[in-house]
């Protein structure tokens, strides 16, 4: 209860403010609405009336509670494409367009994870990678993301890459940078006493790295891989937006094309929701393994 | 040569080069080390007492003269793992159980798993750790910290003991205790020992040979054949063999103006 309280106070606070804005934000609407209808309307009927707009400028979170049940649970249970319905998750639901952005996200995270751990040993062990590989990692992140995403996608579709190979790419494009600076950083932590150790056993460069360099670098790895999963599941819905088919990226397009606001933040919580899981995945294997080696996380 | 000279030192010299210009950390240092000889470097800091011992380990080569170790040259005595090293702080792996930061050594140079299992319970018990084997460093107090690296650095059976300070984070209570360990140590196992310090009745009371450094540049001052007896209790600082050693010691610090600037 202790550590429950403080968060529920938060979100508490979040949803008092979340309301307070859905009025101001959509009072406009209703009182044009009424103007047209030469009627003139008070605070008391206005007030409820922010409430239920079917395209509000800001939804109230009750609206998007709704929707989000329908569009998941509702959907999959009740309706005719639905989970129990078709044996498959409906393509009008989220939960498939989720699943699709998750797998894309672990893909491109695991490409992305790999790469920058290859680059940081290249770094740390290679003179010639030192000097050369960083500056053109930072300007690889200074290109906006949405400017090169739809290029890479087009140009691996005309060469026959499509599906969730193209997503993925752009994943690893955004997270294997943070997983560089912090393996690179992780990889060096090890102080020169550590290294001259290892130098008085004549330990070969290979035994450096797996015995000394490896973990020792383990707290940097985890800090950068929450990072990374992060920019990663950015970089999929970045990368889903030009494409058709499913995805949450698609399916916030799809909202904004046709004004479904409720819909659009129900995408959203969803994103939301997975990145929270994604970053929590990683730091629960975190504590498991610092834990088994000996370190309190 | 004779077959004895565990490191023989001929005029040994190493100058950095460094932004501000050289500097000369030793010049003309002669040294010879017997075998079973236990050999304390004292002298004030930049006196160049750790950078021998790092020549001596081949982690810095000199730029001058020559130096043998066992016979051959530094760098090859490293190859050969000819010697265990142990530093100022312990240096322990936190990830790293004792008994696994022991195994290192091990591991590396490739002793077979039941090997390294037996290597680990007796270097443990040579250093009175016991059943600490499983514990984590962080677990453990800073003197016995260091007694497990001094246990990692003999797991390997090396003839050769480099100690660069290894006490001197500790408070003088745990230091006598590990001081009197070490000469009990040292007599079980016939290591030839090379023990950098800056306290003078550690250096009297562990040595048969004392080595007194002065700075600037860094230099061998006086050596010192101690007559203490090998077989040494705490008691013996009181004695005047002892006093008359430790008084030695301070006029040879005192005329290498080490405390004049």
């Amino acid at each position: 209860m202790k550590r429950v309280a403080p968060v529920l106070v938060v979100v508490g606070c979040i949803l008092a403010l979340w309301y307070v804005m859905a009025v101001v934000m959509n009072t406009q609407w209703e009182r044009d609405q009424a103007g047209r209808a030469g009627v003139s309307v008070g605070w008391a009927q206005i007030v409820p009336a922010t409430m239920r707009q079917e395209r509000p400028v800001l939804p109230a979170p009750h609206q998007v509670v709704a929707e989000l049940w329908q569009l998941t649970w509702v959907e999959e249970t009740e309706g005719r494409r639905g989970l129990v319905n078709s044996g498959s998750l409906s393509n009008r639901g989220l939960l498939i367009h989720a699943w699709v952005t998750v797998s894309a996200t672990m893909l491109g995270f695991a490409m992305g994870a790999g790469f920058g751990i290859f680059l940081a040993v290249g770094i740390v062990y290679n003179r010639a990678m030192d000097a050369s590989v960083m500056p053109w990692a930072i300007a690889s992140q200074t290109i906006p993301i949405v400017a090169i995403a739809p290029m890479i996608i087009v140009v691996l579709n005309s060469v026959g890459v499509a599906g969730l190979l193209p997503k993925a790419i752009i994943a690893a494009y955004l997270s294997f940078f943070p997983v560089v600076v912090g393996m690179v950083k992780g990889l060096r932590s090890p102080d020169a006493m550590q290294l001259d150790l290892l130098r008085t056993y004549n330990a070969s460069a290979g035994q450096g790295l797996w015995k000394l360099r490896f973990p020792a670098s383990m707290p940097y790895f985890f800090a950068s891989l929450k990072v990374g999963i992060a920019a990663s599941l950015v970089g999929t819905i970045v990368a889903e937006l030009p494409l058709g088919g499913a995805g949450l990226g698609t399916r916030l397009l799809a909202g904004s094309y046709y004004g479904q606001t409720i819909q659009i933040w129900a995408t959203l919580i969803v994103a939301a929701i997975l990145a929270a899981g994604l970053v929590g995945a990683v730091g629960f294997v975190q504590v498991r393994v610092l834990g088994r080696m000996g370190m309190r996380a | 040569m004779s077959v004895d000279a565990v490191i023989e030192a001929k005029g040994v010299g190493l100058t950095f080069q460094t932004s501000d210009g050289p500097v000369r950390a030793l010049t003309e240092v002669d040294l010879r080390v017997e075998k079973g000889d236990f050999v304390s470097f004292i002298g004030p800091s930049g006196c160049g007492k750790t950078t021998f011992l790092r020549c001596l380990a081949a982690l810095e080569t000199p730029t001058a003269g020559s130096l043998t170790v066992n016979g051959m040259s530094a760098e090859a005595a490293r190859q050969a793992r000819a010697y265990g090293y142990v530093f100022q702080a312990a240096g322990l792996y936190p990830w790293r159980t004792i008994g696994g930061n022991i195994r290192l050594p091990l591991e590396i140079m490739g002793f077979s798993k039941a090997e390294q299992a037996e290597r680990v319970e007796r270097v443990l018990e040579l250093v009175d750790l016991k059943g600490f084997g499983r514990k984590y460093p962080w677990q453990l107090s800073g003197g016995m910290q260091q007694r497990a690296s001094i246990a990692r650095a003999l797991a390997f059976d090396a003839d050769i003991l480099l100690m660069d300070e290894p006490f001197g984070a500790l408070d003088e209570i745990v230091r006598d205790h590990l001081n009197e360990q070490l000469l009990a140590l040292w007599a079980r196992t016939q290591k030839t020992i090379c023990f950098v310090t800056h306290s003078i009745p550690e250096a009297v009371y562990l040595s048969t040979k004392i080595v007194v450094m002065s700075p600037r540049p860094g230099r061998i001052a006086d050596v010192i054949e101690s007559p203490l007896p090998r077989t040494r209790p705490l008691d013996i600082r009181d004695s005047p063999e002892f006093i008359a050693v430790a008084h030695r010691v301070r006029d040879g610090l005192r005329a290498g103006h080490s405390y004049d600037d």
